[in-house]
Formats: C-alpha cells, structure tokens, sequence
C-alpha cells in the first residue's frame, strides 16, 4: 500500500509541473519549431516501451527507482511530439494502439496467469491487487499518452485513454474469472451466514470492482453479480430473514455510489439507509410515504424481494409502535376530529395489515414472524438486550399476530421451533418461553396455546422420568446400557410430528434403547414407545492423532461416525445402506461431517458438494483448539411439511365448521354459508373461497349436504 | 320359466285391453323375454343383451339400449332382470321383437322430453356405477357416457367438456353431483361466450375450473 501512496504523490507534483512545462512547453515548441528533430515510429515506440516497462516493474514489486520528473516529461513530450510532427510522421493512430497494446500485452503475459492460478479467496485478493494495481497503470500511461486524449481522440471520436485502459480489463480479465469471482464471494458470503469470520474488506473490494467496471453503469454489478447474490440471498432470507438482520446491518457492498440514476439504484440507497431511510418514515407515521415507497419498489424487478424482506422486519419490529402511536392520537383528538383520527387510523391499520400478509421471498408472515420470535428466544439470540427490552418485543410480536391472517400457519411454525428449542437445549430463558405463551393465550384463547404448554410440562415431566429411570438403573445393577444414556418422553399430541425413520443404530446404542424400553414397561404397559432418533444428540470422543475431542453432535451423526470405527474408509453408497437412511439425509449428514467447519471425516473427492460417488475416510489428523466442539446439523426445511400439515387441519377445520353451520340452519344459500364460514375460521386463519367450495362438494359426497331440489345454489342439511 | 298365473283382480283402466289380452301380452313378453335369458340365472345377461342389440339392429353401445334400460328401470348395468323387462315393454306396448323395434324411435322421443330427460340423465350415470357402492365414474367412462346422452343435443358443449377433463389433472373421477349440474351448465349457460356465468354462484369447482380454461383459450387463441 505504501508503494502506491507513493506514486500518487508524486504523480499530483508531477500533474503540477507537467501543466506548468507544458504551456511552457508551446512557447518551445513555438520558437524552437524548426530545429527539432524527427522521431520516427520505431525510436519513438522503444523509447515509450522503456517507461512502460519501468511502470510494470514498479507495480509489480520490482526494485526499480521511482519516474524522476525528468523521465515523466520526457515520456510526455516524447509521445506530443510524435503527434505533433508533420504527415507521414504523425503517429497519433500508431501511439493510440499502443497504448491499448500496452495494458493487453501486460494482462496477457502477467496478469491473468497470476489469476489463473488462484482460487477462492486468495484468488479473489489478487483480483483486488491486479484491479488496482491497473487502475494505476491506466492512470500513468494516460498521463503519458495524455496528448492523445486533447486532439486525436475528439477528433476521431473514440473512446478516451482512461476508458480504453479500464476497457481492457474488463475485456480481458473480468470476462474470464467474473464467474468464478462471484462463486467465490457468494460463497464466502455463506460461509458468513455460516457463522465463520470473513474478510469484510476483501468483499467490499470485490465489489467495487463490479461497480467499477461498468464504468457508469451498474450493469456490470447488476448483471454479472446482484442477480446470482439476490437469487441466493433470497433463498437465504426464506431460511434465516430476521437473523440476518439482528446481525448484519445493511451490508458494506450495498452501499455504493452512483447517486444520479435508476430506480433501482434509488432503491439500493434507501436500502442502504435502511436504518435511517425506512425507519425514519415509520417513525414518523407517514403511511402515505410508506405505501408510495412500497409502490416504488414494486417497480423495479427483483428489487423488491430481498428490500422488503428487510424492510419488512423492520415493519414488523417497529410497526407495532406505529400502531401504538395511532392509537394515542385517535384517542387524544378532540371529539370533532375524531372521524380524522378514525380515517387515519383505519388507513394505518388496512395498510397495515396488507403489509403484514403480503409474503416475501417465498415465505410468509407467519413465518417470519416465528422465525423472529424463535431467534429472540434461543440461545445466542438476543442476549445482549436487556429482559424487559425482550419483554418487550415479545409484546410487540403478540399484538402483531392481531394483524397476521394465518396465525395457525404461525402457531405451527411457532409449535415446530419451539420443539427444537427445548429438544436441543437452545432455549435461552424459560422465564421468557413462558412469558410469551402467556401473552399468547391472552390474545388467542387457550386452545391457541394449550400444545405449546403441553410441551413445556411434557419436558419437566421427562426430567421426572429420567430421575426414575436413573434410580431403577442404580437399583438393578444387572441392566446397564453402557453410556450414560438421558430419554425424554414426549406425550405424541403436543408435539410436532415428527417422522420416525428406521435408523439402524450402532450396537452401543442398541442396547440402550432395550434397557430404557425394560425400564419403561414397569412404569406403564399401556403405552408405546416411538423412538425418534432424528431428535438425539450424543457426546462422542474423537480419538484424533494430535489429541482426544469431544464432538457433541446428533445421534444420527453419531451413528455415521461410529461407522468408521469398524472401517477406515467407506464410500457414500455403504455409509447409507448402513444407516438405512435417506439420500437427503446422508447427504446431509456427510456434508456436516466432511465440508463444513469441521472436517471430522476427509472426502474423497475434495468438494464442496456430496455427490453419490464419493468415499469418506476417518481425519485422524483432525484437531482443533478447543477440547470439545459441537459439530452443528442444519436441520431439514420443515417449511413445506409445515404448510402440509396446517392445509391439513384447515380441511378439517372447515368441514367441522360447514357442518355446524348447516346443522343449524338446516337450509342455508351457497354463499351466506361461505360468509358464515369464513367469519367462524376467521380467528384462525381466513379460509380461502375455494377450499371452501370444494369442501362442501366433498360433504355432498359424503351425504352430509344435498342440493335443494328448486334452487342448485341452496343447501339441506342432510340428518 | 315360472308360468305367468291368471290374475283375477287386475287394475284396469279404460283404455286398457281387456284382461284376457293383458295376461296374452304379458305371456309374449315373457316368451319374448325366455329367448334372451339366461335360465341359470333367470335373467338376460350381457350375452343376451347382445343378440338382443343385433336382432334390433343396433349397436349395444347405441344410447337406445341405454334408453330401454331406463324404461326398464334396470339396476344392473348389462342385465335385465324379469321384472325389469316385464315393467319396460309393458309400458312401451311391446311384446314382440317387431314392436319393440318400432317402438325405439317413440322411446327416443319420449326420453327427449323435458320432463323425462333430467330423469333419463341421472339414471345414466348410476346405471354406469357397476361395483358394488361405487360413487363416482372414472373419467373415461363419463366422456364415453357424456356424449352417448348429451351429445345430440348439446355437442358443442359436450365436445369441449370432454376435451378439458382429458386435459386436467385434478379430478380423476366424476361424482354425481358434477354429472347433474354439467347438464344444468348446459341448459343455462350461453355457449360459448359464457357470459353469464357466476363463479360466485354453487357450480362445482369442476366447472369453474372449465370455464376458467376455456376463456383462458378464447383470449390466448
């Protein structure tokens, strides 16, 4: 870097001087017109290659003495004279291709090999170098060949010296490695989201290259990288939205400048002052911004989806406060001014509540709203806010559920985190799990809650259980399992399903699951035991060459690992006969054991993918500083069973809900007893028309309903 | 062959032959009947229907077969039990095969009135539910069926249902109540402008779904 500091401070002394010996330079040339002396093309291009080459060997580390002022001027007069001299003697054309062929020869010979042989990061970090190390280079050959850019080039109408140079690049370098370079850096964006340290300047550099390469237009960013990063952030967002907000910030590389042009860079602004941009007007109250904005971006394509996937957290965290607000000025204002108030508060509230049902990236508001409340809960969440801060949020969540139109889509989504939460220990504060039940039960009635209670009692009660079990294994002597062995028993109604799969267990853990299974037939014969191994979690000691770890990790991880202590080696086919697993699984699983953070098991080939074919061996040579880590499994995408499972009860939740209706009425028209429907289910979620009719189809199947005889638009109760 | 015995008591109407010429007519549908049975079963089985068809000269498939069913009021699709037969060429005053044969075009015109056909269409598609508490007709049937009972007098309409049902996906069979309103659809819906159909309105999804495609073509094409 000092290099480079450098050259620019000579550079500008040098600037100065050269305007100064340059009008100078006219008065010479004025008198001294006739005495020069001819340089011909072949003089002229050697003598040019000398300084070019001298630059190159600077940039590139070279010892190499720094450009005397002498040496600057006479690179410059060198090229004004041979522009300047008489037909055929003008060599402007020939010194413009030069000075192309200069930045070509150079990338060619050094630049792109040295690239070439890169990957990943450390190829990404010499991109950043070369990129700049040219952008230098374009900037001295300019000044050099600057007499080019006053005459020649206006006259022929082409294209400057400094957009040529940079041309170059981009032609050159860009469109060989921009592919590899935006693998690299998506990559390491999630290896971010992952959890590991990244180098957050290396990107913004990265970055800026995209940007800069476009030379004015962000096409080049836009085309080449954003598309790829918005598809696969919002893939990303649908998985972790709201954590990708507590902790990132709007991200460096968004922030760019460009000020004066598209939409969609207006968007990227306000994006970037999203903490001051969107809050502001939600601060402010000002639904008529908000809604012009949120038509504003749903202008541009893609813009839309990761912004207001942002911008929707930040709705739905602040815009309780909003709704708070509204309801203090409509109570504060004078009796006259009250249908104001109403108005806007009815505004507010509709828009509201359309903001909050519209889905964003593939996922809905249910969702999000779980997924935030799951990350304000559990561990490593939001530990640095004090308890009435999250008391607090989890007040605000609640009442925005008032305004969430499938809050049993969010009860399921809420129901299923929750189980991970107490199965896997990541419950940050019981106080806090119970707190927010409770808000909840206030809000939506007990039955809204009473799975979710279920669960938490359920976990007290297995802590019960265990204790017996501990004391029977005291007692009983005879019947050990082996390895300290914890069970919890879940009651089936309260919890999430959970699909059991035949998992074929490593012998130590065979006989655990017999002797708890002895254990429990004296405590109950009335009840069955399913076990669901894809809930467990196993403490396990890696015997390694350097030393002994701990690797806290999943039963079915385990049971992969243990593999390995009959075999050395195995391939991808034998590891899933052997576990009985699915293709989904395993490759889950080996991608946690053998590409992640830790590589417990060494893959065959190196990749960053499981593909069938590959052969996994035992990392003997694995270490890490710490004498236990826990080896994390990303856990399936229950998204689509969530939503299967809710459809589900929605069915049967609007048969029961016709049935009661006609049994009533006995003879009701087709859509009163739609509107009927529709206002009973509406505490729960708002029944779609459709499913409604094809319900009552299905009731006239099953004789529940018939037609009336006059009227095909009129329904019978059938008895 | 149970013989038919004299009835002493028999409700006679006005119009009606005297009871020597009923108990002669009911012997000639019986002995007409014997032809076609099957006497292990005592009924007409697919086998008789068959040479029954071609004595009529028609095709077995031909709807008028399906028209004598219904004036039989016949339970099982492919049979035609004494009873049925006995009902069905009573009332059509045909006790031989040379009256029965003129009697089809007044059977066809009589299953066209108004306040026959509704009847006629229903029993159709039961007819056609020949398992044992089967509900609803497999697709194919029900195109077959369609165009059999429908066909002359609404093709049009009948000749686009058929082309949706074998184009969707979703329904693979179709219930009673689909049948019932598709012929209502016809009646009432203006073809093939669909102007005044109300999705709002009871129509089952079936047909929402078959207007909604069909308008989808009219605007793509």
């Amino acid at each position: 870097m000092s290099l480079l500091i450098n050259i620019d401070a000579s550079l500008s002394c040098w600037l100065l001087y050269t305007a100064v010996s340059w009008a100078w330079g006219i008065r010479l040339t004025l008198i001294k017109m006739n005495e020069r002396k001819t340089i011909n093309l072949e003089q002229g291009r050697d003598f040019m290659q000398k300084g070019i080459t001298k630059l190159k060997n600077i940039l590139e580390g070279l010892p190499e003495p720094q450009f005397s002022s002498e040496e600057y001027m006479m690179l410059y007069t060198t090229i004004y004279n041979m522009c300047t001299q008489k037909p055929p003697h003008d060599y402007s054309q020939q010194l413009y291709d030069k000075y192309r062929e200069s930045f070509q020869e150079y990338i060619t010979s050094t630049v792109l090999p040295s690239l070439r042989e890169k990957h990943d990061e450390f190829m990404l970090r010499e991109l950043v170098k070369r990129w700049s190390n040219h952008k230098v280079m374009v900037r001295w050959l300019s000044r050099f060949f600057y007499y080019l850019d006053r005459y020649f080039i206006t006259h022929r109408s082409l294209p400057p010296l400094n957009e040529v140079g940079l041309a170059c690049f981009r032609d050159l370098v860009y469109t060989e490695v921009n592919g590899k370079v935006r693998d690299a850096v998506i990559s390491l964006i999630d290896q971010e989201r992952e959890g590991e340290q990244i180098d957050r300047a290396l990107l913004k550099n990265v970055l800026d290259i995209f940007v800069e390469i476009g030379m004015g237009q962000m096409e080049c960013y836009e085309n080449d990288f954003e598309l790829s990063m918005l598809k696969d952030t919002a893939a990303y967002y649908s998985r972790k939205a709201s954590n990708w907000i507590l902790e990132v910030s709007c991200p460096d590389y968004m922030l760019k400048k460009v000020q004066n042009e598209l939409l969609s860079v207006y968007a990227t602004q306000l994006l970037e002052k999203e903490h001051s941009g969107c809050y502001a007007l939600l601060r402010d109250d000002k639904v008529v911004d908000l809604s012009r904005m949120y038509r504003l971006f749903s202008k541009i394509p893609q813009g839309l989806e990761p912004i207001s996937s942002m911008f929707k957290q930040h709705v739905t965290a602040e815009g309780t406060t909003l709704v708070k607000q509204a309801d203090d000025a409509a109570s504060n204002k004078k009796a006259e001014k009250r249908d104001v108030a109403g108005l806007q508060e009815q505004a507010l509230k509709e828009a509201f509540e359309i903001f909050c049902n519209k889905g964003v990236a593939g996922s809905s508001s249910a969702e999000l709203l779980a997924t935030f409340c799951d990350n304000i809960l559990k561990k490593g969440g939001s530990e640095k806010l004090s308890d009435e801060a999250i008391e607090d949020t989890l007040e605000k969540v609640v009442k925005l559920l008032a305004y969430i139109s499938d809050k049993d889509l969010f009860a399921e989504f809420y129901r299923k985190k929750l189980a991970r939460r107490l199965l896997f220990d990541e419950s940050a504060n019981d106080e806090h799990e119970r707190s927010i039940l409770t808000k909840l039960k206030q809000q939506c009635g007990g039955q809204f809650t009473s799975k979710m209670e279920g669960m938490v009692t359920d976990l007290a009660l297995a802590k019960e259980n265990q204790s017996h079990f501990e004391e029977y294994l005291s007692n009983n002597s005879n019947v050990s399992p082996g390895i300290d062995l914890t069970v919890t028993v879940l009651t089936t109604g309260f919890w999430p399903s959970y699909k059991s799969f035949d998992l074929n267990l490593p012998a130590e853990m065979v006989k655990c699951v017999e002797v708890f299974r002895e254990f429990y037939q004296t405590k109950t014969k009335h009840r069955k035991l399913t076990w669901i191994y894809s809930l467990g979690t196993c403490n396990i000691n890696g015997k390694f060459e350097p030393k002994t770890v701990e690797l806290i990790v999943t039963t079915y991880q385990a049971s992969t690992l243990l593999l390995f202590n009959l075999s050395d080696r195995l391939s991808y086919q034998e590891i899933m006969s052997q576990l009985n697993l699915s293709d989904d699984d395993v490759i889950r699983l080996l991608h946690s054991l053998s590409c992640a953070r830790y590589k417990i098991l060494i893959k065959e080939p190196n990749t960053k993918t499981i593909s069938p074919t590959d052969t996994f061996e035992f990392n003997s040579k694995f270490t890490d500083k710490m004498r236990r880590i826990k080896i994390p499994l990303p856990p399936v995408d229950e998204k689509k069973k969530v939503i299967e499972d809710v459809d589900k009860d929605r069915r049967y939740a609007i048969d029961a809900s016709i049935v009661r209706i006609m049994k009533s009425r006995k003879v009701l028209g087709y859509q009163q007893l739609v509107m009927e429907c529709v206002e009973q289910l509406g505490r729960m979620f708002r029944p779609d028309v459709k499913a409604i009719k094809k319900r009552i189809e299905d009731l006239i199947t099953r004789d529940y309903l018939e037609r009336d005889k006059d009227n095909p638009n009129v329904f019978r109760y059938l008895a | 062959m149970p013989r038919v015995s004299k009835r002493k008591s028999h409700p006679v109407k006005s119009s009606e032959p005297s009871p020597k010429k009923i108990t002669k007519e009911v012997e000639r549908i019986d002995s007409f009947f014997a032809s076609y049975a099957n006497t292990s079963i005592g009924m007409i089985d697919p086998e008789g229907v068959e040479k029954l068809c071609s004595d009529l000269s028609v095709e077995h498939t031909d709807v008028r077969v399906l028209m004598l069913a219904w004036k039989m009021n016949a339970k099982k699709q492919g049979y035609f039990t004494q009873d049925e037969w006995r009902t069905g060429l009573k009332s059509l005053h045909a006790d031989t095969l040379k009256k029965l044969k003129k009697q089809l075009p007044e059977l066809q015109k009589e299953v066209a009135m108004e306040e026959n056909f509704e009847d006629f269409y229903s029993f159709s598609f039961r007819y056609c539910l020949t398992e044992d508490k089967q509900k609803n007709l497999d697709i194919e049937t029900a195109c077959v069926l369609l165009n059999l009972v429908l066909g002359p007098a609404y093709n049009l309409q009948v000749d686009s249902f058929i082309e949706y049902l074998k184009f969707q996906k979703e329904y693979k069979v179709i219930n009673m109540d689909q049948w019932t309103n598709f012929y209502r659809f016809c009646q009432e819906i203006e073809f093939p402008d669909l102007k005044n159909y109300d999705d709002c309105l009871a129509w089952p999804i079936i047909l929402d779904n078959f207007v909604d495609w069909l308008r989808e073509k009219s605007t793509s094409a």
